[in-house]
């Protein structure tokens, strides 16, 4: 994964980054489209003006510092923020090309083809199983044959099936912290998401299980479209194939990664990232 | 399915409606002044009042007060200040216990150490067994609000040179002090509105005594003793004296809430 | 340090006092909880040395003729707490989460002021509604009840309107606030995260709500528990409408009695020794049940406040992720 270690110059500050230098095609489609979205909790406007494309089958690093609006901007994507007393939000994002904002949308459906893991894992008291085939049960698979297949097929590609596979019926809170969230990204893939969104996923845990996560993702990005949210700029550096900066709420400067990080065409991107502030 | 469980709403809060609706329209007409100031009439006799057992009630609940409030901060205060000896746990635990302990066993209880001694009923084996129920009550509250106060105060006191003791006494206690009395408030509304363990320890007395080692009347006895007899004039009489009972209730529970808030009002600001 | 010698020697004094003092008021209190069984195993001494556990098995409770079997007392108590338990269950839970989660935010205050108004009204008062308004209702319900029910055991016999299903009825009001106000508690306290987690995979409110009561049932079990052991304990207001008679039936219209009811009925009556030992016994058993229902209550609520932080300790040693 990981090329050659760059480094940034600037006086009096030396990052090591390793950033990817193979430059990843632009992809195809997008996958979502997100057109003048202003976002508001109550009378205080978070998000000013966000537009921005996400390619299908790519991954998509938000950055910023506390507060930009990042986590805010990803949880509209599934319409997280409708559960929110006082949130609203106006302009589009098209999913598909399907406002998943317009009139006559099923929120359910929605959040079920957009699927999201959460920083702090939160995996229900039912057993491994159980957690695993949830979003099934609740659309209505029944089926328990192919209840059984998905659970494996999710485990699988989250990598968590070989230390799983013999203990399906206990307690998933018998996992580790980072087993936990591998629990969680299965649980989220097994009902067959196109896009994957995740907050700061791998930032509650220890930096050996986060790098088993980075590799997650990079190897879920074949199959999915993924939205990833983090402060760890190293990480956003390692595992994202794009990269889009916010400031109080803008969107300051989004482009492919490796250029992101060594040229960045913003000053406060370029702040940013070698550390002036944030 | 929220049609469901607003249903289940209505349907406790109906209970409420109809009993506030029935004592309310029962009980008003039959307050009148002869109902606070006099006695009960003989048997078979309309009119009358309820003076002594309201009286009597007061006179219970003061006793009870008297008991429990003592041992009840006291306590509290132990199983704060010495809450990592061995001794504390078990109190707690024996206070949790005596919350639970039926009304009517605490009657037996306060009937064999109070009137069985004495060969008779008295207001002040009454006081005994609400006292009993109130122990538990006090010093739950007492020991939630001590830990309430901050531990700077203590240490405070403690650097001037006072005694733990006198620490207590002089600056925590009054501190929680706003607090235990909301406590006792809503205790004393607890009590106040208890039947069963005054049944065979204060019993009842028609006439008006305050004597305390004589048997005394009080609300929820005399409200019993009317309902489950057969003259409609003693009924209307035990609407009327619940209706007096829920107002104090009422009143009690609404003064707990006062004091509460501006307790708060004052450790926020 | 300027002290004076006789001041030294007092504050020296004092702590030890002030422990010792507070101690012994503490150890009071334990020692009236002690008391308390003391003085119930010791006043029904005769009845059980005499009666043994045929007492509990004896049907005909008949003081006049030295007759003590205490077999109605427990089934009463029983059967109306059990079913102001069945009647009270759904309405607590319907109350607990529709204040938790659907309520909107300006009813909140007011109705959790009712609940707790309800569980302020004293038991004499709930007595009083149920003798003159609850039991004319269900006497009217009995009258009317259809034929075809009337033939089974649960609903037969004259329509008195004091019964247990009145008592279970009373009962039941009188444990929903406490239930609802617990469950309530238990349902606040399931964590943002397991709700958002069920959002996100596409979970309906309702499932939602399923899931969280899953995350709580310990601790609302608890919850109803704790409501059983009140309803086992409660004496006026069952016994102005059970009807007070020490018989053993199935039917929801047979005036019946309780534990707690001929104590408050028959104590002051009692003449002779072994009569009051046996009521006393009565009491020593119920003083029992229902330590140990609360116990076992607290036991399971306290529980479900330490699962939301640890997770349950399971044999196997996980593997590093």
């Amino acid at each position: 994964m990981e090329d050659e270690a760059s480094v940034v110059d600037q006086p009096g500050i030396r990052i090591q980054t390793a950033v990817r230098t193979d430059a990843v095609p632009e992809a195809e489609r997008q996958a979502i489209t997100i057109r003048n979205v202003q976002f508001y909790y109550g009378e205080k406007q978070v998000l000013f003006d966000i537009g921005m494309d996400i390619g299908e089958n790519r991954v998509t690093a938000l950055i910023g510092p506390s507060g930009c609006g990042k986590s805010t901007l990803l949880r509209c994507l599934n319409r997280m923020n409708d559960l929110i007393e006082g949130a609203r939000i106006r302009g589009e994002v098209k999913v598909k090309d399907r406002d998943i904002y317009g009139a006559g949308v099923d929120v359910i459906e929605v959040r079920r083809r957009i699927g999201m893991v959460f920083q702090k894992s939160n995996p229900f008291p039912k057993s491994i199983y159980d957690n695993v085939v949830y979003g099934l049960r609740i659309a209505g698979q029944r089926d328990r044959r192919k209840l059984d297949e998905a659970c494996e097929a999710s485990l699988q590609r989250a990598a968590l099936w070989d230390e799983a596979k013999d203990r399906l019926q206990e307690s998933a809170l018998s996992l580790s912290g980072g087993q936990q969230q591998r629990l969680c990204i299965a649980r989220a893939i097994a009902v067959e998401p196109e896009i994957l969104l995740m907050d700061e996923p791998s930032s509650a845990l220890d930096p050996l299980a986060a790098v088993k996560i980075e590799e997650l993702i990079y190897s879920l990005k074949e199959r999915y479209t993924i939205v990833i949210v983090t402060h760890n700029l190293q990480q956003a550096a390692r595992v994202s194939d794009k990269t889009a900066f916010f400031w109080l709420g803008r969107l300051v400067e989004y482009g492919a990664t490796p250029q992101m990080f060594t040229n960045p065409r913003e000053k406060l991107t370029e702040d940013y990232i070698t550390g002036r502030f944030g | 399915m929220t049609f469901l469980c607003a249903l289940s709403v209505v349907i406790a809060l109906v209970p409420l409606a109809f009993i506030l609706f029935f004592v309310l329209r029962q009980g008003l007409p039959a307050l009148n002044w002869a109902f606070f100031t006099e006695m009960p009439k003989p048997v078979g006799e309309t009119g009358g009042g309820m003076a002594n057992a309201i009286v009597g009630t007061g006179i219970l609940i003061g006793l009870a007060a008297l008991i429990a409030v003592p041992i009840g901060i006291t306590c509290g205060v132990y199983i704060t200040e010495f809450n990592t000896t061995r001794l504390a746990p078990a109190v707690r635990f024996a206070a949790d216990i005596l919350n639970g302990v039926p009304s009517i066993v605490i009657g037996v209880f306060a009937y064999a150490i109070a009137v069985l001694p004495f060969r008779r009923f008295s207001a002040l084996a009454g006081g005994v067994a609400l006292g009993v129920m109130m122990i538990p009550i006090i010093v739950r509250t007492t020991e939630e609000l001590l830990a309430l106060v901050p531990s700077s105060l203590r240490e405070g006191a403690l650097a001037l040179g006072a005694t733990r003791g006198r620490a207590v006494a002089t600056v925590i206690l009054p501190a929680a002090l706003p607090g235990i009395v909301t406590g006792v408030l809503v205790a004393l509304a607890r009590v106040a509105g208890e039947t069963a363990p005054l049944l065979f320890t204060a019993f009842n007395n028609r006439f008006f005594s305050t004597a305390l080692g004589q048997p005394i009347g009080s609300l929820t006895v005399q409200i019993f003793t009317y309902a489950i007899s057969p003259y409609e004039d003693w009924h209307r009489q035990a609407w009327a004296g619940a209706t007096v009972l829920i107002a104090a209730v009422l009143a009690f529970s609404l003064l707990a809430r006062a004091v509460t808030r501006r307790l708060e009002r004052m450790h926020r600001g | 340090m300027a002290l004076s010698p006789t001041g030294r020697r007092r504050a020296g004094r004092a702590d030890p006092l002030f422990r010792a003092g507070t101690g012994a008021v503490a150890v009071l209190v334990i020692a009236v909880v002690l008391g308390i069984l003391a003085v119930l195993v010791n006043d029904s001494m005769l009845s059980v040395r005499k009666f043994g556990l045929s007492f509990w098995r004896t049907r005909t409770w008949d003081p006049v003729a030295g007759e003590f079997g205490a077999l109605p007392f427990i089934w009463g108590t029983l059967y109306s707490s059990i079913l102001a338990l069945v009647l009270a269950l759904p309405v607590s839970l319907g109350i607990a989460i529709f204040l938790s989660e659907l309520c909107p935010r300006w009813l909140r205050q007011p109705l959790a002021f009712l609940t707790e108004l309800l569980a302020a009204i004293p038991s004499i008062v709930y007595g009083l509604w149920g003798i003159f308004v609850l039991a004319p209702g269900v006497r009217w319900l009995e009258v009317h009840t259809p034929e075809v029910l009337r033939r089974t055991p649960f609903f037969s016999g004259p329509p008195l309107g004091v019964g247990m299903l009145a008592a279970g009825l009373v009962l039941a009001v009188m444990v929903i606030p406490f239930t609802a106000t617990v469950a309530r508690e238990i349902l606040k306290a399931v964590p943002v995260s397991q709700r958002e987690a069920a959002y996100a995979l596409g979970a309906t409110r309702w499932e939602a709500i399923r899931l969280a009561v899953h995350y709580g049932r310990i601790g609302i079990i608890g919850a109803v528990m704790l409501g059983f052991g009140r309803a086992l304990g409660e004496t006026m207001a069952v016994t102005m409408v059970i009807g007070n008679n020490p018989q053993v039936a199935l039917s929801l219209f047979a005036p019946q009695h309780t534990m707690a009811a001929v104590i408050a009925n028959e104590f002051t009556e009692a003449a002779d020794t072994l009569y009051l030992n046996a009521l006393v016994e009565i009491g020593l058993v119920l003083f029992l049940i229902t330590i140990a229902i609360n116990g076992l209550s607290r036991l399971l609520i306290w529980r479900m406040d330490r699962t939301k932080t640890r997770p349950t300790v399971v044999k196997t040693v996980p593997l590093a992720a």
